[in-house]
């Protein structure tokens, strides 16, 4: 069982090694990942919201869904583990 | 744990500082690094370290099971309930400009975003108590 | 041939570290017996995943994503898979307490936490 386990993962390994030479070199000025949104968001985030952290910016205003409905996930997650462990009694 | 006098002097002069400074993380949000989600989990550890150091009964007698309740739904409230705020005055939902367009407070982008996140901060510390207390506990635990 | 070892080693060794660690988190995930050793299995491999998706942010000489006074001319690092990784790691831990709940709940009905044992005992009910 483990040795197939190892075949299994070695066999990953060697596909995953095999595309590391197409990727973009570590710190790439020009790398595709940086070119639209990152340039985007570094330039307007001061003239539109006024506040120096760019990353609570895009957190809390441009991207503010997503910060919803991660805090609907942990809520869910508190939930869960309430209904879980608590034995007898009321919640 | 229980017996060691140099824990449980050294953690009831730390737990006051841990709280204050996971205040001062999440109202900084805006200004340097910091934010709601990191500066709730550090104002949890402050109750986690009393929990280790005094015993559970320490914790639930301040934060009692309705409590804990009652700040994790408070939080997600304040967030969902400005949004709606922004919509009600004519804008998309959680779209900030619309406020402070109509009100013609400058800056108040910038606070509205400092509100959400105390609101982030109040559910994630509500929420990471409550997993360590319900995990601590040894067999049997009712209300 | 050095200009080819530079090339695949040294200037994209951000990539070999988190596919190695992938790899272990992988094993220890289908591998392992017990059941907390394949959640800490779970938790490596995420934390590969959040590494390798980290480092496309990087820009040589770049500094952190927050402006610095007026009239200072800065290069900044790309500010959106910070953003990204932050709701991620969230995640992780909601699935880890939840996950550990499990294991607390199925030790105290069968009471083993060994994966072959487990399975006797559920079909031995």
């Amino acid at each position: 069982m483990k040795v197939k386990a190892l075949l299994a993962v070695l066999f990953i390994g060697i596909i995953l090694f095999w595309t590391v030479e197409d990727m973009p070199a570590f710190g790439d000025p020009e790398a595709p990942a940086t070119q639209y949104l990152g340039i985007l968001y570094i330039e307007s985030a001061l003239p539109d919201i006024g506040i120096e952290n760019i990353v609570t910016a895009i957190l809390a205003s441009y991207r503010g869904f997503d910060t919803l409905g991660e805090v609907v996930v942990i809520f869910t997650a508190g939930i869960s583990v309430t209904l879980l462990l608590r034995r007898g009694g009321r919640l | 744990m229980r017996e060691n006098v140099v824990i449980r002097t050294v953690s009831r002069l730390a737990v006051p500082f841990i709280q204050v400074f996971a205040l001062y993380v999440i109202v900084h949000g805006a200004l340097g690094a910091g934010g709601g989600f990191q500066g709730g989990v550090v104002f949890a550890s402050s109750f986690i370290l009393m929990i280790v150091a005094f015993g559970l009964n320490s914790v639930r007698k301040r934060l009692s099971n309705k409590w804990i309740v009652v700040y994790s739904v408070l939080g997600i409230t304040i967030y969902a309930g400005i949004g709606l705020l922004c919509l009600f005055m004519g804008g998309n939902y959680l779209e900030y400009g619309v406020i402070e367009a109509i009100l013609g407070i400058p800056h108040l982008h910038g606070y509205l975003l400092d509100a959400v996140e105390i609101g982030i901060g109040i559910t994630v510390m509500a929420v990471m108590t409550s997993i360590l207390c319900d995990m601590a506990d040894k067999g049997g635990e009712s209300s | 041939m050095i200009e080819a070892f530079y090339e695949l080693f040294l200037s994209r060794y951000n990539y070999w570290m988190a596919i190695i660690l992938m790899l272990i988190g992988l094993y220890a995930l289908i591998a392992k017996q017990n059941l907390v050793k394949k959640l800490i299995g779970l938790n490596i491999f995420q934390t590969a995943i959040f590494l390798f998706y980290i480092s496309f942010a990087e820009v040589q000489g770049g500094t952190a994503p927050i402006y610095l006074p007026e009239g200072v001319d800065a290069l900044y690092v790309n500010p959106l898979p910070h953003v990204l990784i932050l709701t991620a790691i969230v995640v992780g831990v909601s699935v880890t307490a939840v996950g550990l709940s499990l294991i607390v709940r199925i030790y105290e009905e069968y009471g083993v936490i060994d994966e072959d044992d487990l399975m006797q005992v559920v079909r031995g009910r």
